[in-house]
């Protein structure tokens, strides 16, 4: 927690080896993107072409977020799309036609892809090709797939991002790219501080609305907000844009580290960097301070689930001083997490892939402090004394940048908390629904 | 291909889950990618299971297609039978899976597990939820279970309950109860609570006491035929139905009717004059058929409300509740699609409605107090305390749930004259969104403003449009104001300012106060 660049000396876990297993995963697919990035994209509407299951997916994850007419749906192929008796891209045509008339709100329509629609080889880009024609330059169709055989959970926006890329206009303006979808008011943090910085040109992607000004080239260089972005920043460096490689904005430090890379990318002396950064720091700092204190030398085990584990597990043991005994991944971009992992202590076990069942015992046999995991094991593993965290709440709560830096620890401390404050007898209070 | 935004059922595997995860000793192999997974979590967070679901998934990725996808199964299979060393395994295909086509249960078949292996076919493009329960349910039995000699004792089965059943924790303790006190013993209660080897023993009871006709009813009919078991047809939700449980129980066995009523409360409480108020509430119902029928009566017959309108989402039941419908004179409304629902309860303008957690949400959007009745629900709905519907405590439980929503017969006629108030009536529903936007007719309609979230009925922020704030309350009409109780006082401020806003008054004063009062009374 001194001023520091990224201490890029030490290798840290660079170069440790991966356990790689290959068996249950215990993670969301793709679809679940839709959930936030249907929020975030206020003229977007996602349909997915897909199976009851696709539906059901995603009205469970969406849980507490059910509205009334959400700008998401899902196209439930049937029989007789199946039998080749109905043409699927006529269908497609006749339910986006729907859709469109009675939403002229709309102006970008993401069709999504799903096991089902793979399976059956359903192609969804010539669909999205035909449907722009016909409804340019009012709705832009475009599509990606957020299936379970494809993609893990995060990766969905991903896929959404870097389907995007391609049709963004070209310009030459140099300027700086955001890209990852984040809550209004973290991105305006951001862009606030860049702008006290003096770099003024700053662009988001996802854009609120398909008409913003966003374009890219030569000149665009681009931060990731996300680390599970990986195709996105294939497609961007292939619009000729480059990557600002970085930690990232996780914490006090990761913040600072992230800004830093932009920063002297765009020629900011120390003095205006100092200006503009000490005092949010310094509220970062004593916000964690506070936070953490129930997490001090306690230790925590990451299950696979959103990519953010690797940095996460750098921000709870730089920053909090926890221990991490495992650090799961459902993927590791070594490109992409290459700062992260310099950053990270040896030490951790690190994980990429899944086989729930062996998981699970290790984690039970170390039996750390707090595990990190999906909606699926938590209750069952909280019935066995463990504390957890679960996972989906890190991509639906504003946790980025230094104001959030407390609130981010404080999303790890409060299940321990509430372990130790909790005086009840646990045999008892476990297992009533058995 | 049918456009969906949300749907009451999930697909058929997921009523084969409910099955394996209210069961013990059984698992469930399942063939389908690492999506799918999320079902788990139905189960752990929506009903607060403390142990994982009893299902192991293939998890295949893209990579696995064409080459893989069986060996995988088999593996899979292989290493979970070592694992969990099951009584028993189900097998089957989610929705992907159907459509490769490895077969699940022919590849079970060849590696020849030393116990019995289910297969199961659950058409996941045709059938859903609680059909996907009722036939593994179904195969499950008609596998495990075989001929036996009866019990000495008169017992019987419970059958129906599953894992994330509306109350079938409560309702199972409340029929065993019943029954006991007619000197009737619970032989199996399947298949939640069951493990394989009691299956085995279910053709031990004297009938079967088909407790949700959803999840249960092939079983039923299947140990009618092979066991010569009857099954009981009544559904003992609500008094008079709770009764007639009874008699068609003692006519079964021959046993004495007989019923312990000696805590049953709804009648006098519905008798008692605080509850005149409810007298002709004008009420919807929507929900699977079993709990929409035995509702319904409890609604018109026990309540005293008006059924105005009624239906179902699962097709299964549709005859049943259209019979049930005629008897109510109203037309049932058999269908999945909520937008659909949505518009009915619209048209119809109810008072209240009983509903799923879906009504709750579309009560919620109209300012129409609902009350919950009928799966799929939420995790409130999942009560630590005793709560079932079924039986004398069910009843007691229905009145009061029901009853929650609305105001207080005292209250109500304090508020006689704001009668028309947004809480409870149709009339003003609209100001809910803002502007009068009328609420999607379809799947799309207009988009929610980004910032709106689910409201609360009682949020008072939400019942105010903004462009009332220009309204003015003079000094003598905000003192009369005063004088009103407070716990009604905030409706008749936005009642009159409502009325106000309307006739283009700008200020308040006593009259337009009393004004408003007459406007609203009835
Ligand atoms: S209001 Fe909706 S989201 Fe919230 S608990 Fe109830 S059903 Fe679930
Ligand atoms: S894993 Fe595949 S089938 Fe399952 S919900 Fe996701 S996209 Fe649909």
């Amino acid at each position: 927690m001194n001023d520091l660049t990224p201490p890029t000396l030490s290798r840290g876990c660079r170069d440790e080896p991966i356990l790689k297993q290959r068996g249950q995963h215990e993670v969301f697919c793709g679809l679940t993107g839709i959930i936030w990035l249907h929020r975030k994209m206020q003229d977007a509407f996602f349909l997915v072409i897909g199976s009851r299951t696709c539906a059901h997916l995603l009205q469970s994850a969406a849980g507490v977020m059910i509205f009334a007419e959400p700008r998401f749906g899902t196209a439930i192929l049937e029989e007789t799309d199946l039998a080749g008796l109905a043409d699927a891209q006529v269908e497609i045509d006749r339910v986006a036609e729907e859709l469109l008339a009675r939403r002229p709100d709309i102006k970008q329509l993401f069709l999504v892809g799903s096991c089902p629609s793979e399976v059956i080889k359903l192609d969804l880009t010539r669909a999205a090709e035909r449907l722009t024609e016909k409804h340019a330059p009012s709705v832009r169709v475009l599509n990606f797939s957020g299936s379970g055989i494809e993609t893990t959970f995060t990766q969905g926006e991903d896929a959404c991002l870097a389907s995007m890329v391609p049709v963004l206009p070209k310009t030459d303006a140099r300027q700086l790219m955001l890209v990852g979808a984040l809550p209004d008011v973290v991105e305006e943090q951001a862009v606030s501080l860049l702008n006290q910085m003096g770099i003024e040109d700053v662009k988001v992607l996802p854009a609120p609305r398909a008409d913003a000004d966003l374009g890219v080239g030569e000149g665009t260089v681009f931060a990731l907000t996300q680390p599970f972005l990986g195709d996105t920043h294939a497609a961007l460096t292939r619009r000729g844009a480059r990557h600002l490689v970085a930690p990232f904005p996780f914490g006090e430090e990761g913040t600072t580290a992230w800004l830093r890379v932009i920063a002297d990318e765009f020629g900011v002396d120390d003095e205006t960097f100092e200006r503009v950064t000490a005092a949010p720091r310094a509220r970062a700092r004593k916000a964690i301070a506070q936070a953490s204190e129930a997490l001090r030398d306690k230790s925590v085990f990451f299950f696979p689930d959103s990519q953010l584990e690797i940095p996460l597990a750098r921000f709870l043991t730089r920053e909090c001083g926890m221990t991490a005994i495992e650090v799961g991944a459902p993927f590791i971009h070594k490109g992409i997490m290459g700062p992260e992992l310099d950053m990270l202590e040896k030490g951790p076990r690190l994980a990429e892939g899944q086989d729930v069942d062996l998981q699970l015992a290790r984690c039970r046999e170390a039996r750390p402090d707090l595990s990190v995991c999906g909606l699926g094991l938590a209750n069952p593993l909280e019935a066995e004394g463990l504390a957890t965290k679960w996972a989906i709440e890190l991509v639906f709560t504003p946790v980025h940048f230094y104001e959030q830096a407390g609130d981010l620890a404080g999303l790890f401390s409060r299940p321990i908390r509430r372990a130790e404050m909790l005086k009840l007898d646990p045999s008892a209070s476990r297992g009533a629904n058995a | 291909m049918k456009l969906t935004v949300w749907t009451y059922e999930g697909p058929p595997h997921v009523g084969a889950m409910r099955v394996a995860t209210g069961m013990t000793g059984l698992h469930y192999v399942l063939h389908a990618p690492q999506g799918d997974t999320y079902a788990d979590l139905l189960f752990t967070m929506i009903e607060r299971r403390n142990h994982r679901p009893p299902v192991t998934y293939t998890t295949f990725q893209a990579r696995d297609l064409g080459s893989d996808t069986a060996n995988l199964f088999k593996s899979t299979l292989e290493n979970t039978y070592e694992r969990f060393k099951p009584e028993a395994i189900i097998v089957g295909a989610s929705c992907t899976a159907e459509l490769i086509q490895d077969d699940p249960g022919g590849m079970a078949e060849l590696i020849g597990l030393p116990i019995p292996v289910i297969p199961l076919e659950l058409p996941s493009y045709q059938r859903k939820e609680n059909f996907g329960a009722d036939e593994t349910f179904f195969q499950i039995v008609r596998t495990l279970a075989k001929p036996m000699e009866r019990t000495k004792q008169i017992t019987a089965n419970l059958i129906g309950p599953t894992a994330l059943g509306f109350r079938h924790r409560d309702d199972i303790q409340e029929v065993t109860a019943l029954l006991s006190d007619m000197g009737i013993s619970v032989n199996v209660v399947a298949p939640m609570t069951s493990s394989p080897s009691d299956i085995k023993r279910m053709g031990a009871a004297h009938f079967n006491v088909l407790m949700y006709p959803e999840t249960a009813e092939q079983a039923a009919r299947w140990m009618e035929r092979t066991f010569d078991q009857p099954y009981t047809k009544v559904v003992p939700i609500g008094v008079g139905a709770t009764r007639d449980f009874v008699d068609e129980v003692a006519r079964i066995t021959g046993v004495e009717p007989y019923l312990d009523d000696s805590r049953l409360r709804l009648p006098w409480y519905s008798a008692s004059v605080d509850s005149t108020y409810l007298t002709g509430k004008r009420v919807f119902l929507f929900g699977d058929g079993t709990h929409v029928r035995t509702a319904a009566r409890v609604a018109r017959d026990e309540m005293g409300f008006e059924v105005v309108g009624m239906g179902c989402y699962n097709r299964e039941m549709a005859r049943d509740v259209r019979a049930a419908a005629k008897e109510y004179g109203v037309e049932a409304l058999i269908t999945d699609d909520y937008l659909e629902v949505e518009r009915t309860i619209e048209a119809l303008q109810p008072e209240m409605i009983l509903g799923t957690q879906m009504e709750r949400h579309i009560g919620k959007r109209l300012g129409i107090p609902c009350a919950v009745i009928s799966a799929p629900v939420h995790v409130q709905d999942f009560p630590a305390r005793y709560s079932p519907q079924m039986g004398i405590e069910g009843a007691n439980v229905i009145f009061d749930t029901w009853v929650h929503p609305l105001v207080m017969g005292l209250e109500e006629h304090l508020l006689h004259m704001f009668r028309d108030d947004f809480e409870f009536n149709d009339a003003a529903g609209a100001s809910h969104h803002g502007g009068h936007a009328p609420a999607a007719s379809v799947a799309g309609g207009p988009a929610p403003r980004p910032a709106d979230s689910p409201r609360d009925i009682s949020d008072e922020r939400n019942g105010v449009p903004l462009d009332q704030g220009n309204v003015i309350w003079l000094a003598d009409a905000e003192k009369e104001l005063k004088k009103i109780p407070f716990f009604v006082r905030g409706k008749a401020r936005r009642n009159t300012e409502a009325f106000a806003t309307e006739r283009g008054v700008s200020e308040i004063s006593i009259d337009t106060l009393y004004e408003a009062k007459a406007h609203y009374a009835r």
